[in-house]
């Protein structure tokens, strides 16, 4: 694969790092009870549905 | 060894989940998740400029297996590099089926077991000199590995005495035997298909098919630093206290289900140690090696220091102190959090969700990711390094010679192919190398392959 097809990753990355520095200037324990209070707004919401969903053959 | 060949193999799992009602089987999701692939290699089945493979492998379980890796850090960014490759695919993926109709998200999983049950795994591969009696190998390093798990599990949620409890291990549950060469049906600790990529005469490959997948770096670095280090010390030839277990299998349920660590693990000779002291055994007799000889390379302190630091920690039941580095630890801070905080039990949905989604390879939504933006999870290699990882390969080992050949193939447009040792020509007067040696990164008969790829026929 060429450097070339890893071009929309790259802008994530570095919208990434500006939220890193944001981030790290709130603290340890603000981020734990911060990411407890985010969590609900990144899962999917139906979590029966998504982990039930989720079933693939066994692998190695 | 002093300097050892390792390399990585991981199993993703892989599941699509529509916005507009429309399911798509797993085996369509990797199909069109390898569509870009295909195109690009004609195969679902390639060696990549990074000297890395990747395929779809039983299951349709996309795997990438790292390139060649002679040092830890180099290791750890190329199987980081893998994952940088499976987010570009779902990217595309993703995009090409809105294209043709299909709403969704593609979720990738880095890690052992689907909702089902089903396991797929992550294989270790150590580069061992052939001299070394395998018996002889296996008897000393099962009771580390069926150990391990306390320093590197990824930690599972699983039903045990029909209760939910969290356990150390993925992987723990799925395994069968001791040493055998089954992969699917009956699986293995130490898999014994021997494929050294290498010179028989003196080398073989030593295949752990029993670890969990790995998402911190940190843990990554203790899980293959300290298998290196025990490997070296029975390499030595330098005798240490039989540890040889009764039953491997039995002991490594036995341990993942217990976090304090004070499962017996009955030994042949009858004693009945507990796992923590088995590993301290261990941890002892490296560390007592590593003062004799000598570190051998310039991470072994900081592996030692955490390893100590694990086992110190199990024995006084105080996780605080590693549950930045070590993942069973991370994310049992995250679930236990999560579950007080919201008044769950274990067994609830919601805890299952988070025990899967902690590895989402997904930077924006995976939870692993999300404690790391935070500082809440330590890295040992930075962006920059995997970045370079996912379009160079490792420059101190055959790999390199395997990325300069399929580069320079690509740039005529010719056919070739290649493989762990071999690079092929397939037009004109053709041509075949044998690389056998992997760690040489020099090779006149590549340069005299690639003169003539570039000639006109």
């Amino acid at each position: 694969m060429t450097q070339e097809s890893f071009s929309s990753r790259k802008q994530h990355e570095t919208q990434e790092h500006a939220e890193q520095i944001q981030v790290s200037t709130t603290g340890q324990s603000a981020g734990v009870d911060d990411l407890l209070d985010e969590i609900d707004s990144v899962l999917e919401s139906n979590a029966e549905e998504f982990v039930r969903g989720f079933v693939q053959k066994g692998g190695q | 060894m002093d300097r050892r060949i390792f390399g990585l193999e991981t199993e993703f799992g892989l599941n699509y989940v529509p916005s507009d009602g429309r399911r798509l089987t797993p085996e369509d999701a990797a199909r069109h998740l390898f569509r870009p692939i295909v195109a690009w290699g004609r195969s679902s089945n390639v060696f990549l400029e990074n000297g890395s493979r990747l395929y779809l492998d039983v299951g349709s379980h996309p795997e990438y297996a790292t390139a060649e890796c002679d040092q830890l850090l180099q290791l750890i960014a190329h199987d980081r590099a893998g994952e940088a490759l499976m987010l570009d695919l779902v990217d595309q993926a993703e995009d090409h089926l809105a294209e043709e109709g299909h709403e969704g998200k593609i979720f990738m999983f880095k890690n052992n077991v689907d909702s089902a049950g089903n396991s797929y795994g992550c294989h270790e591969n150590y580069l061992i000199p052939r001299k070394i009696e395998f018996k002889r190998l296996a008897d000393m390093l099962i009771p580390f590995l069926v150990t391990r798990q306390l320093l590197c599990g990824a930690g599972n949620l699983v039903q045990v005495d029909d209760e939910t409890r969290y356990v150390y291990s993925q992987r723990a549950d799925h395994m069968w035997e001791g040493v055998s060469s089954a992969t699917t049906r009956s699986r293995p600790i130490i898999n014994t298909r021997d494929e050294p990529h290498a010179d028989a005469e003196y080398h073989r490959r030593l295949h752990v098919i029993v670890g969990d997948s790995t998402m911190s770096e940190t843990t990554q670095l203790l899980k293959i630093g300290a298998t290196d280090l025990v490997l070296r010390l029975i390499e030595s030839g330098e005798i240490y206290h039989d540890l040889r277990l009764e039953n491997p299998i039995r002991s490594i349920r036995q341990v993942s289900h217990d976090f304090t660590g004070q499962t017996v693990v009955r030994l042949m000779g009858g004693d009945e140690p507990t796992a923590l002291q088995i590993q301290w055994v261990l941890f002892e007799a490296v560390k007592e090696f590593v003062a004799r000889h000598g570190a051998h390379h310039d991470r072994v302190e900081q592996i030692l220091e955490l390893w100590e630091r694990v086992l110190t920690a199990i024995e006084a039941q105080d996780f605080s102190t590693i549950d930045t580095d070590i993942d069973w630890a991370i994310k049992r801070k995250l679930l236990l959090g999560y579950a007080q905080k919201n008044s769950l039990e274990l067994s609830s949905h919601r805890l299952a969700q988070l025990n899967l989604t902690y590895h989402d390879i997904d930077p924006a939504r995976g939870l692993f990711h999300l404690l790391k933006k935070r500082g809440l999870a330590t890295s040992v290699v930075s962006d920059e390094q995997i970045r370079d990882a996912v379009v160079n390969p490792p420059a101190t080992t055959r790999a390199a010679l395997r990325a300069k050949f399929i580069r320079a193939a690509r740039a005529t447009g010719r056919r070739y192919s290649a493989d762990w040792v071999h690079m092929k020509y397939e037009e004109g007067s053709g041509g075949i190398v044998l690389a056998k040696d992997p760690f040489a990164i020099t090779n006149p008969q590549v340069d005299e392959l690639i003169r003539i790829m570039s000639q006109p026929v």
